[in-house]
């Protein structure tokens, strides 16, 4: 095993598992503000501190996990459960009309960032985490879709993909049973890398409002009410940072470490 | 080449329709008259008519999106529910602050990437390369607006040598507003940064073990030459379909940042919009975005045409 | 003295040897092949010459080339001796050449990255030079792209690259192994030509020991990294002291023994049948122009006979291929097979399906890398209404496996614990598991060695006689289609110019195209005594 697979798995199981226990068990109450202890450097009592209004960061921190995992989760989820049989199919009818008008429409939801389909979810539904997820999942279809009709496409040259034919499967059993165990290895490593964006996106959306709104703690919430504060403690701005920073990376190693591990000559976007 | 152009120019024409159906669509879903919204609930039935008329509101749904799209290709964007000025004049003083700001930083990071990525491609497994990976390694994990916050802290906080925030304008001097930039731009560049080194990297290291590369070294050209000579205008094709993408990401990325900086974009103009439900103003600024990225992405598939010449050829 | 001399050169790749002594040496204006099946280390050789070894390669030995050793030569020296005192020609024209760069561009680089003219001499001697290959520069202008060029015209441009300084060694590598039969005979004539002119040393490596057998001086035989046999080389085809020089050349030459042809009533018919294939559009709303790839071809197959179908690339024979086999519908005319037709109501005809099988050329991909022997050639089974399970479908595959020389204990491994040869016995016993009327072979011993290539027309031929098998063998290689077939047809164009029975047309070829294709496959020399002579004491 690789030491970027082992780093990786490492980190990563951290948070999520910080995100598991937060649910029986946080050092304390996310909830309970505590004027006369807030702003208070990391140390003893307050492993990571408190904030302005004296909640313990670890706790939030915790809790945060959750939200962030949550909706990385369910919007790559989304991304895979209809981009990939969307680029099976495409592929499966090359340059046909389904083709065509597959491949248009990603064009054209690429055109839209996942931060303006919030704006507009937002202007019409109101912020919220399901708008997060919706807007990052929106996003994560055509990356899915693409990448699945490309390896799909290299597949169908394929002399074996040929034999099926000729042994008279349809194209959809042929796309269901040789062309996606096939390509499963590349979406599980896209997936960790559309995991990793996901937190990145969540933590920008509840940053500018339109993701989780208070109560439910998000990372980067945390971060937009640090902003004021940064110059008086700066470990209110420092500590949620550097926990996305290394929530991304650990699930980044996991993924270059998958890649390696599953096949090197995997062709991983990144974008 | 001509047809290329032609085609291209007819699939960016299709794209801004649908985009502007689809905005159009979603904007027409949310709940409330912004007639009666603008003047209150004490305004008389009668007041909210004059007013929906005024607006355009009482005509049928597809002769309002034939006037929006009209209004736009002359420039009128209509009328702020809000503010009751000229959506156009609103979003004309806050794109000199959003585009520049992306641009700068596409530039950064493309100045960045490229020295970067073929660096450590043509030192590929050495100490070199491993520094440059592990650095983008970081720089792809770290939220933009955080790092911003942190430049923020160093160098406007404590090292005083930009301001934390505001921007002066262009009038007063072209490198004032260029200094008011400089730390949103580097903010907003280097993830993006780390990521296009690692697509320069990776594409070149491909094209490397291409067999027109070896061809290159038996006619006597040194790996260096082969590199810059072969090299580099092949990897150049992926690498600008990331640039491309890029350009959106840094949009809509600068739209976070503004609100770190307290810079008067589009971004203020948009998330002020949406708590007013200043929907107009929305609906206008968005369509604009997505106008700019398809444009980009009209501008990169040029660019592949003058890059390859099998693509000039074939269609 | 020579000009390269090869002295006890080894090599090896992260600690895995390649090379074990090799020595070899080749004068000026002489022709030196060297000449194995793959992985017996003759391009290693090439590529040690050129200094061009992979990361991680270790030599031992010398590699002289006018007295210097190659081997300790600082890499600024080796960039300066290459291409200009040696060139080097690739095996695979397709991707050898930059694709973003024009051909006068790249052949004008040699000339300047050595500095050896002033960039208005060197643009004449490009021009000079591209029409010495046989590129005229009034047909193939220096602004050129090199996707606008076919192979073989590409393979020019490579060789206008290596000689554009007359270097006085050339490394050929497998220059003709990519391209058509007529091709290869004029790049052939033209390596020879650029040697007697220039006087310039030559190192042909190739598989084919037809191709070198009548332009080498000089014959070395490789096997596993070592030189087997070396000499002059008519000698060494003469006395052929070693026995694996003997296999190879018996086995360039096999002819499998196919048993009586039977001619009974017609199986497979095609009938008048056209494939259009659409172009992209010239103007922007004009019709889209169409690439006609078959065009009204008619023929029939009967039952039990063994029909080739050659022709080069390019000539719609695998579009035909694809329309027999049901994986494309036709424009124009009909495919039945026992009276059924291939392709039915828009959709292949599984009925027709169930009585066709096919082998294809690649060993490596015809084949899903995650699946057992035993569920890959049973996939045809699929077709089957009810096929057969539990015992049956044991005693099937084990039935299929012994009947291709494989093992029944086959059936339960992964298909990359099989060399090519092997792999391409499972394609077979995949084709013959539901004992169909008709199978097509589409280039199906193409990708092999010439040793295992004997042995699977062997095979073909044995299940032929054993099972009464009709098949189409489809190939580029007239040699091949001789031993194996009754019958053969040629096709040109999208067009069948000759039908006619295999010794009738390999006697007397009538039609031009079949005559030239005749002409330009190399041959290997008659040695009838040599073929009797008892091996010789080891």
């Amino acid at each position: 095993m690789s030491r970027n697979l082992v780093l990786g798995g490492l980190l990563t199981s951290v948070f999520v598992i910080a995100a598991l226990l937060s649910f029986v068990w946080t050092p304390d109450s996310v909830e309970a503000m505590n004027i006369a202890n807030r702003l208070k450097p990391p140390g003893a009592g307050n492993l990571l501190g408190t904030d302005h209004f004296g909640r313990d960061i670890l706790s939030m921190l915790m809790v945060g996990a959750r939200t962030s995992i949550a909706v990385a989760l369910v919007a790559v989820g989304i991304g895979m459960g209809l981009g990939v049989p969307l680029g099976l199919a495409a592929a499966a009818r090359r340059g046909g009309m389904l083709d065509e008008v597959i491949m248009r429409m990603n064009d054209l939801i690429f055109a839209f960032p996942s931060l303006v389909i919030a704006i507009l979810i937002t202007a019409v539904f109101g912020p919220s985490a399901t708008n997060a997820i919706i807007a990052i999942g929106i996003f994560n279809i055509p990356v899915f879709a693409r990448i699945t009709r490309g390896a799909a496409l290299s597949l169908w040259k394929r002399e074996f993909i040929m034999a099926a034919q000729v042994a008279g499967k349809t194209r959809t059993r042929i796309s269901a049973e040789h062309i996606l165990p096939n390509v499963a290895n590349l979406l599980i490593v896209q997936g960790t890398i559309q995991f990793s964006l996901g937190i990145l996106a969540e933590a920008g959306l509840s940053y500018v409002g339109l993701g989780a709104q208070p109560p439910i703690p998000s990372w980067g919430r945390m971060l937009a009410e640090a902003q004021t504060m940064v110059s008086l403690a700066p470990h209110v701005a420092l500590i949620p940072g550097l926990t996305i920073v290394a929530m991304v990376l650990g699930l980044n190693l996991l993924g270059d470490g998958l890649r390696d591990a599953l096949d090197p000559r995997l062709k991983v976007a990144r974008a | 080449m001509l047809g290329y152009i032609v085609k291209r120019l007819v699939s960016l024409a299709i794209s801004l329709i649908v985009a502007s159906v689809v905005i159009f669509v979603v904007i027409e879903v949310a709940p409330g008259d912004p007639a009666s919204f603008m003047l209150g609930l004490n305004a008389q039935p009668d007041t909210v008519a004059a007013l929906r008329a005024e607006l355009g509101l009482d005509q049928s749904k597809v002769e309002r999106y034939l006037s929006w799209v009209g209004g736009m290709l002359t420039g009128d964007f209509g009328m702020s529910y809000t503010y009751r000025t000229p959506v156009a004049q609103m979003i004309a003083d806050r794109m000199w602050v959003s585009l520049p700001l992306a641009l700068y930083a596409l530039t950064l990071s493309t100045f960045i990437a490229f020295p970067a990525g073929i660096f450590a491609a043509a030192r590929r497994g050495g100490p070199g390369d491993l520094t440059v990976t592990g650095a983008t390694q970081l720089g792809v994990a770290v939220p933009n607006f955080w790092f911003a916050m942190m430049l923020v802290l160093i160098f406007a906080i404590n090292l005083r040598w930009f301001s934390a925030g505001g921007f002066p304008g262009w009038d007063d001097s072209f490198w004032g507003g260029i200094k008011a930039l400089t730390l949103p731009a580097i903010a907003l560049a280097l993830p993006q940064a780390a990521i296009l080194t690692r697509v320069m990297r990776s594409s070149l290291l491909d094209i490397l073990g291409e067999d027109f590369m070896r061809t290159a070294r038996a006619k006597g050209l040194t790996a260096r030459q082969a590199l810059w000579r072969h090299g580099l205008r092949n990897a150049l094709i992926p690498v600008l379909t990331i640039i491309g993408l890029q350009f959106a990401f840094l949009l809509a990325g600068a739209i976070i940042i503004e609100q770190v900086f307290f810079l008067p974009g589009l971004g203020r103009l948009i998330f002020q919009a949406i708590t007013q439900r200043d929907l107009i103003v929305v609906e206008s600024v968005v369509m604009l975005l997505v106008f700019a990225v398809i444009m980009v992405n009209f501008l990169v598939d040029l660019a592949y045409a003058a890059v390859d010449p099998r693509l000039r050829t074939r269609t | 003295m020579s000009l390269l001399s090869i002295e006890n050169l080894s090599l090896s790749i992260h600690d895995s040897p390649i090379l074990h002594g090799i020595s070899l040496r080749i004068g000026e204006g002489e022709i030196t092949a060297l000449t194995g099946e793959s992985g017996s280390g003759k391009s290693m050789t090439a590529f040690a010459t050129m200094g061009l070894l992979p990361k991680g390669a270790t030599t031992s030995g010398a590699i002289r080339f006018d007295g210097t050793n190659l081997l300790t030569l600082p890499e600024p020296q080796l960039c300066d001796l290459r291409g200009r005192e040696i060139g080097m020609v690739f095996q695979e024209p397709m991707t050898a050449l930059n694709p973003v760069q024009t051909i006068g561009a790249q052949v004008m680089e040699t000339i300047l990255v050595h500095k050896a003219m002033k960039p208005e001499r060197a643009e004449e001697r490009t021009r000079e030079v591209l029409d010495r290959v046989g590129l005229p520069p009034d047909r193939f202008a220096l602004s050129r792209y090199p996707h606008e060029l076919s192979g073989g015209q590409r393979q020019r441009v490579v060789i206008a690259m290596a000689i554009a300084l007359r270097p006085r060694l050339l490394i050929a590598d497998e220059p003709t192994t990519a391209l058509d039969v007529t091709t290869q005979a004029q790049i052939i004539e033209l390596l020879k030509g650029l040697v007697r002119e220039q006087n310039m040393a030559l190192m042909m490596i190739t598989h084919d020991l037809a191709v070198v057998s009548d332009m080498a001086d000089t014959l070395n035989v490789m096997r596993h990294g070592e030189i087997v046999e070396s000499g002059p080389t008519a000698d060494v085809l003469r006395e052929m002291r070693h026995p694996y020089t003997r296999q190879l050349f018996e086995a360039s030459r096999h002819q499998a023994d196919l048993g009586d042809a039977k001619a009974d009533a017609p199986l497979l018919s095609v009938q008048n049948v056209s494939r259009d294939y659409p172009l992209p559009r010239k103007t922007l709303f004009g019709p889209r122009p169409t690439f006609r790839a078959v065009n009204h071809v008619s023929f029939d197959i009967r039952r039990g006979e063994r029909v080739g179908l050659v022709g080069e690339s390019g000539c719609g024979k695998s579009t035909l291929t694809r329309a027999i086999l049901g994986l494309e519908p036709t424009q124009l005319g009909q495919i039945t097979l026992d009276g059924d037709p291939v392709w039915q109501g828009g959709h292949p005809n599984l009925t027709v399906r169930r009585k066709m099988q096919v082998v294809f050329q690649d060993p490596y991909g015809s084949f899903n890398p995650r699946h057992r022997v035993a569920r890959l050639i049973t996939e045809p089974f699929h077709l089957l209404q009810d096929p057969p399970k539990g015992s049956a479908r044991g005693n099937a595959i084990a039935e299929a496996l012994t009947a291709v020389g494989l093992k029944p204990e086959d059936a339960d491994r992964h298909i990359h614990a099989f060399s090519g040869g092997q792999r391409q016995r499972i394609a077979i016993a995949r084709a013959l598991i539901i004992k169909p009327e008709l199978i097509v072979f589409d280039e199906a011993v193409s990708a092999l060695d010439v040793r295992v290539r004997a042995q699977i027309l062997d095979l073909m031929a044995d299940l032929s006689r054993a099972y009464g098998l009709t098949y189409l063998f489809i190939s580029h290689d007239l040699s091949v289609v001789r031993s194996i077939t009754d019958r053969v047809m040629v096709m040109r164009a999208g067009e069948i110019v000759e039908d006619r029975p295999t010794e009738a047309i390999f006697d007397a070829p009538r039609h031009p195209y079949t005559r030239a294709l005749m002409e330009a496959a190399p041959k290997l020399p008659e040695l009838p005594e040599a073929q009797d002579a008892p091996h010789p004491a080891l």
